[in-house]
């Protein structure tokens, strides 16, 4: 039902929404859904000092299998995005990605990240293995509230990724729990979420990516994982920009 | 205290049918359908009247049974159905064995690769259906019967002391789950976290419709008529409703004051919150306002499907989780455009009805003619059973 409800929301925006020409159409009709509702303060900083480090921190669904996979993945793909729309700032995205982690394994690992690559936004993505495992949801809120206040403490702003929309796996892994609750720590921490899951299920509904097939091929994969990428991107580019600030939602 | 009435309430049948109508579209993802049920205008969902009725009817199927041939007997009755559900559960775990096994056979996205890690629990099947068979190990939407095996197991000494002293029983079992909002009681699960449902929480639920059914419901009637209560009950509908409407309209969620979202969020779901509590009451209340016992279109065709689906509750919830699986499966393979939803979803209630339908046939053709006698405890049910 929602998701319905943001197909049509998604629909009526289209012709409202901001122009951003130079996106292949695929990636369009999701744009609504990234507009940033909190601010990223240190990435302002470092865009205006001309050099931004971005740390993402992920599990198996950032990255891409095969040789070019680590360029393919919406992590690399972030970087071009952001490098084309920020020009003249040197953008550096480090990854820290290990399939089969969980938000709480991630959280361990942090302050040794963070000290490496000294980045002015966390990009986190998590929940899907929390969801597989069944890992208790008020451990997973904790565990984000304490990854966020890690990054915080070391001077970083903070984005949320949730789960990927998986139609195949829908009826295997209980993801709502989990989504929700990263909704509502994002709320709470005054965080942006990129909502991966809605977008997603988005492109699924309107047919812009056959998220069912089952190929193994890589070329969906690569063509969604850009689409995040520059997405993103987008996100980023409006939360850090200084002068108008963001329309400021909660739930 | 008696048992009050010996002729079976069909509004219970009515409305465990149509929760399970709900649980079934529930439990399809992506279910265009889904959008009547009434999870999405408040708190609480098919779940909770599941529970409650299937309290009401335990406490009134083994009362009886309990005052007319004593503890051992109704708690071996008892005992035997949770078993019988214990077995049901098993079954629906193996074709749920047989999906997973599907798709990890054919499906291979390269951009699913962490979503298939769930398939992998098919490397040590030992363990896992280990797991599965000590309740541990529940694979998604697989967690109502488990709760209700538990339910019944404790329900014997509870129905014991429903008996002899109702208010010190609905007392014991509000400080149950007082004291696991307080230490945090649940049930470790595999491979982590806890109960989805937790046992702790939602006895409550099932204590709380037994007691209704040995004459709480009547004690309480003079309440749940008085216009104050209905227009309390109908104000907090009202505030569910709207508040459920900020989760599809975020841009109404400004006009929620954040103390007021504060003091609500998380909803929780695991441990039964008292707001969703609270929403099934006001629920009830109304229903019970406005579809008297003897409502005569209760015994009409038009209700029948639902009653049907009611009276026979085990095997349709069985079913409904199969069609469920299997609902899905259609949308995977072979489309999952709205009409597709549409058609699934009435057909898969139109088999529910249908089995519930055969199921209630055999029942009346095996008390006919020489089959197996039917217990002599539960004369005078058509389907009567818990």
């Amino acid at each position: 039902m929602r998701k319905r409800l943001l197909l049509l929301l998604a629909l009526l925006m289209l012709g409202a929404g901001p122009a951003w020409a130079e996106h292949p159409a695929e990636c369009r009709v999701a744009e609504n859904l990234i507009e940033p509702n909190f601010r990223l303060p240190h990435v302002t900083r470092a865009v205006d000092a001309k050099h931004l480090n971005i740390l993402v921190v992920g599990a198996g669904s950032s990255q891409l299998p095969g040789s070019s996979g680590a360029g393919n993945a919406y992590p690399a793909r972030l970087q071009h995005a952001l490098a084309d729309r920020l020009r003249g700032v040197d953008v550096k995205v480090t990854t820290d990605v290990k399939s089969g982690r969980t938000a709480a394994e991630m959280v361990k690992a942090l302050p040794d990240a963070l000290a490496a690559a000294t980045p002015a936004l966390l990009v986190w993505q998590t929940g899907t293995v929390d969801a597989m495992l069944g890992v208790d949801p008020d451990l997973f809120s904790q565990s984000l509230d304490k990854g966020i206040k890690i990054a915080r403490s070391a001077g970083a702003d903070v984005v949320l990724i949730n789960a990927q929309y998986s139609p195949r796996t829908e009826s295997m892994i209980a993801l709502g729990t989990y989504v929700e609750d990263m909704r509502w720590v994002a709320l709470q921490q005054e965080v942006p979420l990129f909502d991966r899951f809605s977008i997603m299920k988005l492109w699924g509904e309107l047919g812009t990516f056959d998220l069912y097939s089952a190929t193994k091929k890589l070329d969906i994969a690569e063509q969604v994982h850009d689409c995040i990428g520059r997405l993103m991107a987008d996100m980023v580019v409006s939360a850090a920009k200084p002068e108008e600030p963001p329309t400021n939602g909660s739930r | 205290m008696a048992p009050v009435s010996t002729e079976r309430d069909l509004r219970l049948d009515l409305f465990r049918g149509l929760a399970l109508w709900l649980i079934f579209l529930d439990h399809i993802p992506s279910n265009a359908v889904n959008w009547v049920t009434i999870r999405n205008y408040g708190f609480s969902d098919a779940t909770e009247i599941f529970v409650f009725i299937s309290g009401y009817t335990a406490a009134f199927v083994y009362g009886r049974a309990m005052q007319q041939h004593g503890f051992i007997v109704a708690s071996a009755r008892v005992l035997k159905r949770a078993w019988q559900i214990y077995v049901a559960h098993v079954f629906l775990l193996a074709i749920y064995l047989a999906e997973i096994a599907y798709v990890s056979s054919s499906f291979d996205n390269p951009l699913y690769t962490e979503e298939m890690g769930v398939l992998n629990f098919l490397k040590n099947p030992d363990v896992t259906i280990l797991q599965a068979l000590l309740l541990k190990f529940k694979p998604v939407n697989m967690d109502v019967l488990p709760l209700y095996i538990l339910l019944l197991l404790w329900f014997p000494p509870m129905l014991w002391l429903l008996l002899r002293a109702p208010s010190l029983a609905l007392i014991t079992s509000a400080s149950v789950y007082a004291l696991m909002w307080l230490f945090e009681w649940n049930l470790p699960a595999y491979p982590s976290g806890t109960w989805l449902f937790n046992p702790f929480a939602w006895q409550l639920l099932f204590v709380f419709g037994a007691w209704c059914a040995l004459g709480g419901a009547e004690n309480l009637s003079r309440w749940i008529h008085s216009p104050v209560m209905i227009g309390l009950a109908i104000g907090y509908l009202v505030f569910a409703f709207s508040i459920a409407m900020t989760w599809y309209f975020p841009r109404l969620a400004m006009y929620v004051p954040k103390w007021v979202g504060d003091a609500m969020y998380p909803i929780d779901k695991t441990n039964l919150d008292v707001l969703r509590i609270m929403h099934f009451l006001a629920l009830a209340i109304i229903t019970v306002a406005f579809v008297p016992r003897d409502w005569p279109a209760l015994k009409s065709w038009v209700f029948w499907p639902a009653i049907v689906c009611g009276q026979h509750s085990l095997e349709t919830f069985c079913l409904g989780v199969f069609l469920s699986f299997a609902g899905h499966f259609v949308f995977t393979e072979v489309s999952n455009r709205v009409v597709t939803q549409i058609i699934v979803s009435f057909a898969g209630i139109a088999i529910m009805v249908a089995v519930a339908a055969l199921i209630s046939w055999y029942r009346q053709a095996e008390r006919r003619g020489g089959g197996p006698r039917p217990p002599a405890a539960k004369p005078g049910y058509a389907g009567g059973e818990l």
